[in-house]
């Protein structure tokens, strides 16, 4: 899984039925100590994340698959968790 | 799932059995604030977009889940048209 941060809501009318009443989120990955990375991506939301929450992604096709059970369609990336605290003991950088 | 816009479409009459009758469009993957990153690419797509939709993609195994069989061998797939997407950031 990957941490990221919520940096936006995304509105898409016209969309495949696996999307169908899915909370879309623009989500951007952080190191654990908060500053930015790799570029934005879409993810759905399934634990009512908000703005600038810090939150987990499942970006895994088999997990997601798992996750979405007889849903599982053209979907890759699902908002599984919103992080509360992250306790770093060691680093490497 | 990631950004793209929509700059075209591709014929490919001759193809690989699966991919027949498949409407492809060319694609630019945009990042958060809609400027263009990396190559563009070719996208099956699903919901009926045009040349210069703001969409959004899947990428990889879940391409050839967009669509009805699902065995096509496609590794994008188009799978909703942006209407809004507001940013709740700052910058």
């Amino acid at each position: 899984m990957r941490i990221c941060r919520v940096i936006g809501t995304v509105v898409a009318t016209a969309h495949h039925p696996a999307y169908d009443g899915q909370k879309i989120m623009l989500v951007r990955q952080d190191s654990p100590a908060g500053e930015k990375a790799a570029p934005a991506f879409v993810a759905v939301d399934r634990v009512q994340a908000g703005p600038d929450d810090r939150v987990l992604v499942l970006t895994e096709g088999t997990g997601v698959r798992q996750l979405l059970g007889a849903e599982a369609g053209p979907i890759r990336s699902i908002i599984v968790g919103i992080i509360d605290d992250i306790d770093i003991e060691r680093s490497h950088t | 799932m990631y950004l793209g816009e929509v700059i075209g479409t591709v014929v490919a009459r001759r193809c690989i059995e699966g991919l027949e009758g498949q409407k492809l469009m060319l694609v630019q993957p945009l990042d958060e604030n809609r400027q263009p990153r990396g190559a563009k690419e070719v996208a099956v797509d699903t919901v009926q977009a045009g040349p210069g939709d703001f969409v959004f993609l899947v990428g990889s195994r879940e391409a050839a889940l967009a669509l009805k069989q699902s065995f096509v061998p496609v590794d994008a797939a188009i799978v909703g048209i942006i209407d809004d997407m507001h940013r709740t950031d700052a910058s």
